[in-house]
């Protein structure tokens, strides 16, 4: 069923809980030596695909492969080629970074000084060298997350699956991650990432499906789903918070699109169709009603509003979106 | 970091197909889950410790605090009535080990990521209770030793002692196996807290420190059929301990029934346990 080049195949994929449906119908295909990643809100089914894909589920229709192999039939085949991280780092606690490892690789059946050998490579590849004969429990939470991504790579997977391997960690942590992931896509190997940070997935991926209650919503580059389905936006922040909703009323008749007012930081952000026309418009409207303009950009939507737009309501929880707001910033400035 | 593959993809091992190859694979994974617990207790000495901590306080408590409060049915002295009662308490509280342990990995995602790699199935079973198994002979042996100091002797022969001490590892050997499944079974570390708070009266309902004929009738009865009263029994009986008796049937087959009993429970629970480990627990 899956044709060369071909790293994941899912068709039709249902799981159904006790009360809810987890998956229904499910596709998905994503080509060796990409990044794909699995976006949607808690609940829309991310980490179930994941653990059906990775043999770790029984499911209840539909047909998957990974690596060529049936994840069903043929789950010790695909065991051998994957690897997986999931939520929390998987890792004893107890013992050191170095002895995780090796127990690990022998687990995949490899021999006491192959076992070490790769202990000890993907030690000094992932930052750990110092620490690896530490007890993990010692470790801080990016390195615990590293250690697990490695004990994800003793066999060199072919597919890798990241189920949320950054939720919980600090900026720093999540950037040493980051990284490693990277790194790891430059050797080759197919990695699907689940995320509910919409940044992760920006950041990261090659390809971007989005979930929502079970199925797939919609597909693409972080790029096109951001040109096709959100538009550019206008933003700009007014001087004086009194004239604000005077320049949102005019914003909205230049744009013919009701814009979005944030009075704490005198910003506005409105939809686009003519890009520079409807700036420039904007521009002069504005400064005939006398209105003094602080900033004023075009930029590209973010996920954030992109995934909005899909699915009608937020992607992230509210203890995220520091982060996010953060990062409009950085993108405001270089899109102008 | 270095963008190279430092770990050129091997190739993937064949699945082996041969009986005798499968074998060798679960031993060879068991050994290595094993050994991962032998590695705990050398990295973490104080948690072997404490866990032998246990059968000494419990000998002092039961053996002097309460003691001196209890007869023994038939005459004879309550701590060699005692010590056997204990042996057999302590074998059965193992399973918090059991319990937490198996809580614990499926928590943080440990017993998916074996799950996910090509081992053999009942190597992280298999290799947990023959850690346990290592951890209850050192236990058996302290209290022994324990036991030894309080006045409590074995007055039967070589082959009799071993014997009870076999038959206390046969059940400690079943309830691993229960241990495992209700360790899958738990959502969460103070799950595995509750059901291992209801196994306190479940010991102490039995004939090990008090003759199920001094209980109420029913109380009594329950006693006398708690799994922990036959071993027990059968213990007193080789180790020729004080304490024997009691009409029932039950109590008049202890013997067999300390080999029935754990074999049941193995039966049961070994099976499910094995069954819950396959599925997903989300």
């Amino acid at each position: 069923m899956a044709p060369n080049g071909t790293a994941i195949v899912a068709e039709g994929l249902r799981k159904e809980y006790k009360q809810t449906r987890a998956l229904e119908g499910f596709d998905l295909t994503v080509p060796e030596g990409s990044i794909c990643g699995l976006l949607g809100p808690n609940g829309a089914g991310k980490t179930t695909a994941v653990r059906i894909l990775s043999t770790l589920l029984e499911f209840d229709g539909g047909q998957a492969e990974v690596a060529g192999f049936d994840v069903v039939r043929q789950a010790a085949q695909v065991r051998y080629r994957i690897g997986v991280t999931g939520q929390s780092a998987a890792v004893d606690e107890i013992l050191t970074g170095r002895q995780n490892l090796e127990m690990f690789g022998r687990l995949y059946h490899l021999g006491a000084a192959e076992a070490r050998r790769r202990a000890d490579a993907l030690l000094e590849r992932f930052g750990l060298a110092d620490t690896g004969g530490k007890s993990v429990k010692h470790y801080s939470g990016g390195m615990r997350r590293r250690l697990d991504l490695a004990a994800s790579l003793i066999m060199a997977p072919q597919v890798l699956f990241l189920d949320e391997p950054t939720t919980g960690l600090d900026p720093r942590g999540r950037i040493e991650v980051w990284e490693a992931i990277r790194s790891l896509v430059a050797g080759g190997t197919t990695v699907l990432l689940t995320t509910q940070y919409l940044e992760e997935a920006d950041r990261l991926a090659d390809r971007i499906v989005v979930l929502d209650r079970g199925r797939m919503i919609a597909e693409g580059s972080p790029e096109r789903l951001k040109s096709t389905i959100g538009g550019d936006q206008l933003d700009l922040v007014v001087a004086d918070a009194a004239e604000l909703a005077e320049a949102a009323r005019i914003i909205a008749r230049v744009c013919g699109a009701e814009p979005g007012t944030r009075p704490d930081t005198r910003e506005i952000t409105a939809p686009v169709r003519h890009r520079v026309a409807t700036l420039t418009e904007a521009v002069r409207a504005l400064d005939e009603a006398g209105i003094a303009v602080e900033d004023i950009a075009l930029r590209r939507p973010t996920l954030d509003e992109v995934f909005l737009r899909l699915t009608g309501h937020r992607a992230e929880a509210a203890d995220h979106r520091g982060d996010h707001r953060g990062d409009h910033r950085t993108e405001k400035e270089t899109a102008v | 970091m270095t963008t190279t593959t430092t770990t050129p993809a091997a190739p993937p091992q064949p699945i082996p197909a041969a009986p005798l190859s499968r074998v060798r694979w679960m031993i060879s994974d068991s050994w290595t889950i094993t050994r991962r617990y032998l590695i705990h207790w050398v990295r973490e000495p104080s948690y072997v410790v404490w866990g032998l901590m246990y059968p000494m306080v419990s000998v002092l408590l039961f053996g002097y605090v309460f003691g001196s409060a209890m007869a023994v049915p038939g005459g004879g002295d309550y701590r060699e009535f005692l010590l056997p009662g204990l042996f057999g308490m302590t074998m059965m509280f193992g399973i918090g080990n059991t319990m937490m342990g198996v809580t614990a990995d499926a928590d943080k995602g440990i017993t998916d990521r074996f799950r996910a790699m090509p081992m053999a199935r009942s190597g992280v079973v298999v290799g947990r209770s023959a850690a346990d198994m290592i951890n209850s002979v050192m236990d058996l042996v302290i209290l022994i030793v324990c036991g030894l100091i309080v006045g409590w002797r074995a007055h039967g022969t070589i082959g009799e002692t071993l014997a009870a001490v076999g038959l206390l590892l046969l059940l400690r050997f079943a309830f691993i196996w229960v241990g495992i499944y209700l360790g899958l079974l738990a959502k969460n570390a103070e799950q595995a807290g509750n059901f291992y708070a209801l196994l306190f009266p479940l010991t102490m309902i039995s004939n090990a420190f008090v003759a199920p004929e001094m209980m109420p009738g029913w109380l009594g009865a329950v006693a006398a059929w708690n799994p922990l009263s036959s071993t027990v029994a059968a213990t007193r009986e080789l180790f020729g301990n004080p304490g024997l008796g009691g009409d029932s049937w039950i109590a008049q087959n202890a013997m067999p029934m300390a080999v029935v009993w754990p074999v049941v429970i193995v039966a049961v629970f070994a099976p499910l346990a094995a069954r819950r480990y396959r599925r997903a627990r989300r």
